[in-house]
């Protein structure tokens, strides 16, 4: 193709949402991939596999790394990291079940502006004091932790014995067994629950990942995104608000990751502190898989969803051969987990270096301009 | 400012230890509890530093290690494999012991080789290279026992955590040793140099005709050893190997360790002093607030927010 014929497809608008919102050009893979898991898992493993229940169970259990992925996304995509994510879940699910008592919309609004406000903590600090993401998330990512943990006294001891003159009932949590308890006399538990026999988390994954793929492919803040992770610092020449955008893009990760604490409490039923460990590594890797660099300014959003689905199907597949007497322990599963990673991430690496780097340089400034006329016009 | 925080902080914690009742008017007490607190934490945080070099090397040329951990709890489960297995009966316990000392140590290295080779050969990302095997490293320490807890009583092999030379535990001898020959490393040789040419300016380096790719391979390969070091070394204090639990979230505080002292992740430097300090002014914080009774969880934050501290501090004077 030559490269007068690439500038035009660039400025065709309907383009760039397939190539960055839909189906960026290393998603094909991914998807085939998936596909042909699928079909393995069908044929090997027949209707129990491929049966609504199965998948039902395996959806509703990867709708909280779905939602952690599309936050932590929109962070890769400016060349940030998130890992704080798995500890706002944990601290989210602490909240969403505390917040039980009020009625599900009200805990999940609560639940998600908190872990929001946590994420934009991460952005001030990547932003605006300029530490890097990986330190700044993981200063979040311990102390996060540590509030999940000392939550439960938090509510237990400290807080009534700050308010002496509210009723002990008020601040209701278990502190022997580290525990919050859900209010099982509300609706909080309906979320994980079914509309026309698909569970309501299916559904708000796949309306958040339109969501993210249009605002990605198509709106303003998407194309800053994108912007801000291809050069940083001629985002900033250009006059692009790149400390608000990367304030934007971490509080989107953290309010994702608070949406995926409040599914976690309701699917438990009670929201334990020690869980969620290690969920950050797995959403990343499940971004990655994807397709999305590590190195940011490129990324596509459903991409991150085949990762998600791709890595949900091989574990699956690896519980059901546990399942059918061949003995494989958790341990070889985490083995096999590595080595899966090894592969997909081999099988698109010389798809990025060679079929991609060259392309990427010629696309990109096209694309960018594309992005900013219609703004600079209309502003 | 680092060392001043230190002294205050072992300071307060003497005051804070239980042993001591007066201070000033008993100096021998006072002595006897300041080597105490020091034992105890330079114990906690040889571990850490020892990994920690290894990061700030692995950092210093632009990437990350998140393996760390799992290597260590693949090098702590071979240890024991050895020396209780058929090998202490056949060649005796002295073979044996040498070989818990040597072998685990190899395969760590060999696994920091493994990470070397993909992000040099295979060009992964440095954090996804050593998220693969941070994912299934610890599949693999679980896999050689079945998960099982190994407890083990060998005192010629736990002279490595538990001896105490000169009245000084032997890590914490270790600890040093590595970070002098590493500060040897970095200052003196043209090694060092190489590491700190590719982290400031890769493409440059490779143009001036900087071996890069064997540089890059040899600091990860020298990370996963030192992690294997770490992990005999947590192996011998508990005097059981634990797959599930040595090494548990070490890539985070080494790194931790690493940027508190004033590492900047992009590379181009590495601070290895400053990793010991960093590495030591974790611990001590965490120290001192649990001596004084603060729950564990809380210092989890209390730290998280000195980590802050320290990263801004060191982020100003570097601007």
């Amino acid at each position: 193709m030559t490269a007068p014929a690439k500038e035009q497809q660039a400025k065709r608008p309907g383009r760039d949402l397939l190539r960055y919102g839909l189906l960026g050009g290393q998603s094909r893979l991914v998807f085939l991939i998936l596909i042909g898991v699928f079909a393995l898992g069908s044929i090997v493993f027949g209707s129990t596999f491929y049966g609504a229940y199965n998948l039902k169970t395996m959806l509703v259990y990867n709708s909280m790394f779905a939602f952690m992925a599309l936050g932590v996304t929109f962070v890769i995509i400016t060349g940030g990291i998130d890992l704080s994510i798995s500890s706002v879940a944990v601290l989210s699910s602490m909240l969403a079940a505390w917040f039980s008592r009020f009625g599900l919309l009200p805990a999940l609004f609560l639940t998600v502006l908190i872990a929001t406000l946590i994420g934009l903590f991460n952005g001030w600090m990547v932003g605006k004091l300029g530490i890097q993401p990986f330190i700044a998330t993981l200063i979040t990512f311990m102390a996060a932790r540590g509030l999940a943990l000392i939550a439960p006294k938090i509510f237990a001891i400290y807080l009534p014995a700050l308010f002496p003159n509210v009723p002990i009932e008020f601040w209701n949590a278990n502190v022997a067994d580290y525990s919050i308890g859900i209010d099982r006399t509300k609706n909080f538990q309906s979320i994980t629950g079914e509309i026309w026999g698909i569970p309501i988390p299916i559904i708000m994954i796949v309306v958040a990942y339109a969501i993210g793929a249009i605002v990605l492919g198509y709106s303003r803040f998407g194309r800053h995104t994108l912007a801000v992770g291809g050069n940083e610092e001629a985002s900033r020449l250009m006059g692009l608000p790149v400390v608000r955008i990367k304030m934007a893009v971490y509080a989107i990760s953290g309010g994702m990751a608070g949406l995926a604490g409040v599914i976690l409490a309701s699917r438990s039923g009670t929201a334990l502190p020690t869980e969620a460990v290690g969920w950050e590594l797995q959403a990343i890797s499940a971004v990655v898989v994807g397709g999305t660099l590590l190195t940011g300014g490129q990324g596509s959003v459903v991409a991150t969803l085949f990762g998600v689905l791709l890595l949900g199907l091989v574990f699956n597949i690896l519980n059901f051969i546990n399942a059918g007497g061949f003995s494989l322990t958790v341990y070889w599963q985490s083995v096999v987990r590595g080595v899966f990673l090894f592969l997909v991430v081999l099988l698109q690496s010389p798809w990025s270096t060679h079929r991609n780097r060259p392309s990427r340089n010629s696309q990109r400034p096209g694309s960018v301009s594309h992005g900013n006329s219609p703004n600079a016009s209309g502003s | 400012m680092l060392v001043v925080f230190n002294i205050i902080r072992i300071h307060n914690l003497i005051s804070n230890t239980p042993t001591f009742i007066e201070r000033g008017t008993v100096n021998v007490e006072y002595a006897r509890a300041l080597q105490q607190a020091l034992s105890v934490n330079l114990t906690q945080v040889a571990t850490i530093v020892i990994v920690g070099v290894g990061m700030t090397l692995v950092v210093a040329t632009g990437g990350i290690d998140l393996s760390v951990g799992a290597v260590m709890a693949i090098a702590g489960q071979i240890a024991p494999l050895i020396f209780l297995g058929p090998i202490a009966d056949r060649f005796g316990m002295g073979v044996a012991n040498f070989l818990a000392l040597t072998v685990p140590i190899a395969v760590a290295a060999g696994f920091g080789l493994m990470n070397g080779l993909m992000v040099t050969k295979l060009r992964f990302q440095p954090i996804i290279a050593t998220l693969v095997v941070f994912i299934g490293g610890r599949g693999i320490a679980q896999v050689l026992t079945n998960g099982y807890l190994q407890p083990f009583k060998n005192p010629s092999f736990q002279y490595i955590a538990l001896g105490r030379p000169l009245g000084i535990p032997t890590q914490v001898y270790i600890m040093f040793a590595v970070v002098l020959l590493a500060l040897f490393l970095v200052r003196r040789t043209a090694f060092g140099r190489y590491v700190l040419a590719i982290g400031g300016n890769e493409r440059a380096a490779r143009l001036a005709g900087v071996p890069v790719g064997r540089v890059k391979t040899l600091v990860y390969v020298i990370s996963g050893a030192l992690a294997g070091i770490a992990g005999l070394i947590v192996v011998a204090i508990n005097a059981a190997s634990d797959a599930n639990l040595n090494g548990m979230n070490m890539e985070l505080d080494a790194i931790a360790a690493t940027a508190v002292g004033g590492t900047p992740l992009t590379g181009g430097h590495a601070n290895i002093v400053g990793t010991l300090l960093g590495a030591l002014l974790i611990q001590l914080v965490r120290y001192s607030l649990i001596s004084i009774g603060v729950p564990y969880e809380f210092a989890l934050v209390v730290n998280a927010f000195i980590i802050l501290l320290a990263v801004y501090f060191q982020r100003q004077r570097a601007a």
